[in-house]
């Protein structure tokens, strides 16, 4: 069955995930959303294939920009749009809004606003596994921009010192905002540089989605066996602003050409084409069914009462 | 001659004072996450890279520990930085530095260092900040000896509090808010400073004395138009200066309406209200005078927006709490709900 094939999975999952964007950017200039966004159109190859080779038990790290994530590791949906629309039915019950997803049970760690502060939280929970002798993996997503906090280097020193079951996986985009790694790295070698820690390193220099499942399989595997931690670099390119749902090439800090190059490659159209177009329209409609389906429950969902302004302060 | 004073919003007023103090000392600098791009802070920073060059206004990598430090380091060795932050949640990141380090090396080195560095950071509000881009953190560096805390309300205030806080060879944390940097005022276009220690009666009256920090200055104006309308007449009174604090201006209030509220953009909890009402009490010794506080609900931030209008004090919760505090055992009254529409939820807009 073609739609159970590994190109048919990576296809759906990205599918989704930029499907669902683009919904979230409609929908923005309504004002129901009243959160900050941070879209990964574009960049969607990293979360899908990552997740793609991790069990349901395995456990992932996002951040802020964390729908891609949120999606892959099929956490739902609905919980999602509920969530960004201030719902109660929200996955944290309108609390969180955009840059706050989570949903513990799908093995979604919650995510943070302060760029850096999930990666040690992402090796504490791979602590807690080591000592409970659990072999599910944590993989902790972060942008090339939080290899930046000190954090980064602290908690990559101690996840091989204790061979923690984590994968680092970089959504190495090139900028943080508006700023780009030229103007913030003192060598361009991240790679280099992480594997004096002694991590195992994988690296998908064109984000090509199909690579990004096979090196994290690799990697996953590997850490499964009591492997050293990993870490993956995946260059990818972010399509929309750094927040919000537009697109921002006029303000000038970086080169149109570059996206277009990057827009030629379209990691869903590169594994698109591998289909039939009978399969790719049987998974674009299960696409589009499954967004109409969440909108409309974040639509229908009712506010949270508002005493839920001062309850779970405490547990 | 004194300049003419136009009219300037505030974050033109933060960037004149920075072109201001950059010209006149070459010691100081701006660094920061964005402060070079075409953003610039709000506006704050905006073609200051281009005039001052890059190695004097540049951006950092996320690394706000290090920055910190090397701010310190810098000020030590005779620059005077001026460090920005976008959020004020970000100085979490710092806080080692700043209260180890920068707050006490003048003294633990016996007066021969000295740390005059200014630390600008942002409290953001609206628009779903939620729980970790919204916090007004002020309290805790009011605690610490050895900083000293700015919070203007408008832009005036804006431009003297830097340039006096530049000037100053201590650390300085320097609170924005981030609904501030669109309002207007007069300005002046020469130098001039707005001193430490020295809080602004914004506008008079004998029935309650009401104190606002930062943007609550703004709510409790609007307040005070609602209580007019009940005859309450209420003294509005802004520190400007959180460390030191001008305890004679408020306390000279108090005296004179025997009621004090304070309104807080943060926790009550040991916080700014907490710390101006036991002071005040104290200062006025056994004088009897009626107290109490607003502030953040104690709570963390949430994001829905229906949360989120419970989570801070707005003209009317400030009016309302006011109102039984002056008028003790009268019927409850409740101003018209539209009325605390805050000014964000009518002219901002996200998504940032
Ligand atoms: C500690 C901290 N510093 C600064 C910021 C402001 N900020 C938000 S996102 C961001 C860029 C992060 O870049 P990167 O890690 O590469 O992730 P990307 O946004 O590209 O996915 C910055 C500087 C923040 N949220 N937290």
């Amino acid at each position: 069955m073609e739609e159970t094939s590994l190109a048919a999975r990576l296809y759906r999952s990205q599918k989704l995930i930029r499907r669902a964007e683009e919904e979230i950017a409609r929908i923005y200039p309504t004002d129901k959303i009243k959160s900050p966004v941070h879209l990964s159109i574009g960049q969607e190859a990293a979360a899908a294939g990552v997740c793609e080779a991790l069990q349901p038990e395995d456990i992932v790290s996002i951040t802020y920009r964390g729908h891609a994530g949120y999606i892959a590791k099929g956490a739902p949906l609905k919980k999602m749009f509920a969530e960004l629309f201030g719902k109660s039915l929200g996955c944290a019950a309108g609390k969180g809004g955009s840059m706050h997803l989570v949903s513990m049970q799908d093995g979604v760690l919650g995510a943070s606003a302060v760029v850096g502060t999930t990666i040690p939280v992402a090796a504490g929970v791979a602590l807690a596994l080591k000592q409970r002798q659990e072999k599910r993996v944590v993989v902790c997503f972060l942008g090339d921009g939080a290899t930046e906090e000190g954090v980064f280097c602290e908690t990559i020193n101690f996840a091989v010192l204790k061979r923690l079951p984590i994968l680092f996986v970089c959504e190495n985009n090139g900028f943080a905002i508006h700023s780009p790694l030229s103007k913030r790295w003192s060598t361009l070698d991240l790679l280099s540089r992480v594997k004096t820690f002694g991590l195992s390193c994988h690296d998908v220099p064109d984000g090509n989605p199909f690579v990004v499942y096979q090196e994290a399989a690799k990697a996953v595997m590997d850490i499964r066996r009591g492997g050293v931690p990993g870490f993956l670099n995946v260059a990818v390119y972010r399509w929309k602003q750094h927040v919000g749902p537009g697109e921002d090439f006029h303000v000038g800090y970086r080169d149109q050409a570059e996206y277009k190059r990057w827009v030629k490659r379209d990691p869903i159209e590169l594994v698109g084409k591998t289909l039939s177009e009978k399969t790719r329209n049987v998974i674009d409609n299960e696409v589009e069914e499954k967004i109409a389906a969440a909108i409309k429950f974040a639509e229908d969902a009712p506010w949270p009462n508002q005493l839920e302004t001062f309850s779970q302060v405490y547990a | 001659m004194p300049k003419a004073s136009r009219i300037l919003s505030y974050f033109e007023a933060l960037n004149e004072a920075t072109v201001q103090v950059m010209e006149n000392d070459p010691s100081v600098f701006l660094f920061g996450l964005d402060v070079d791009d075409h953003l610039g802070i709000n506006g704050t920073t905006l073609g200051l890279s281009q005039r001052f060059g890059e190695g004097r206004v540049f951006g950092t990598p996320l690394s706000e520990d290090a920055m910190t430090g090397i701010a310190i380091g810098s000020a030590m060795a005779g620059q005077r930085p001026i460090h920005v932050h976008i959020r004020m949640d970000f100085l979490m990141l710092c806080m080692n530095q700043l209260i180890n380090v920068a707050a006490k090396a003048h003294y633990m080195y016996g007066g021969t260092v000295k740390v005059p560095m200014v630390v600008r950071s942002i409290i953001g509000k609206s628009w779903g900040q939620g729980a970790q881009h919204s916090q007004g953190l002020h309290s805790l560096f009011m605690h610490v000896p050895g900083l000293k805390v700015l919070a203007p309300s408008n832009a005036y205030d804006a431009k003297g509090c830097l340039i006096e806080a530049v000037e100053d060879d201590n650390p300085v944390i320097f609170v924005e808010h981030r609904l501030l940097y669109g309002t207007k005022a007069e300005v002046p276009e020469e130098v001039y400073r707005v001193p430490f220690g020295k809080a602004k009666v914004v506008c008079e009256g004998n029935d309650v004395t009401i104190v606002g920090i930062s943007n609550m200055v703004v709510e409790c104006l609007r307040a005070n138009k609602i209580l007019e309308g009940v005859g309450i007449s209420s003294e509005i009174i802004d520190p400007v200066s959180l460390m030191p604090l001008d305890l004679k201006t408020i306390a000279a209030s108090v005296k004179k309406t025997g009621h004090l509220i304070v309104v807080d953009n943060g926790w009550t909890a040991c916080g700014a209200s907490a710390e101006i009402v036991a002071s005040v009490s104290e200062l006025l010794g056994d004088r009897l005078i009626k107290t109490t506080r607003l502030g953040y609900q104690p709570t963390t931030c949430p994001t829905s927006p229906v949360l989120e209008k419970v989570f801070y004090p707005n003209p009317v919760t400030i009016a309302e709490k006011t109102f039984s505090m002056v008028k003790p055992g009268s019927p409850e009254w409740h101003p018209s709900p539209e009325l605390a529409e805050l000014a964000y939820q009518t002219e901002f807009k996200g998504p940032f």
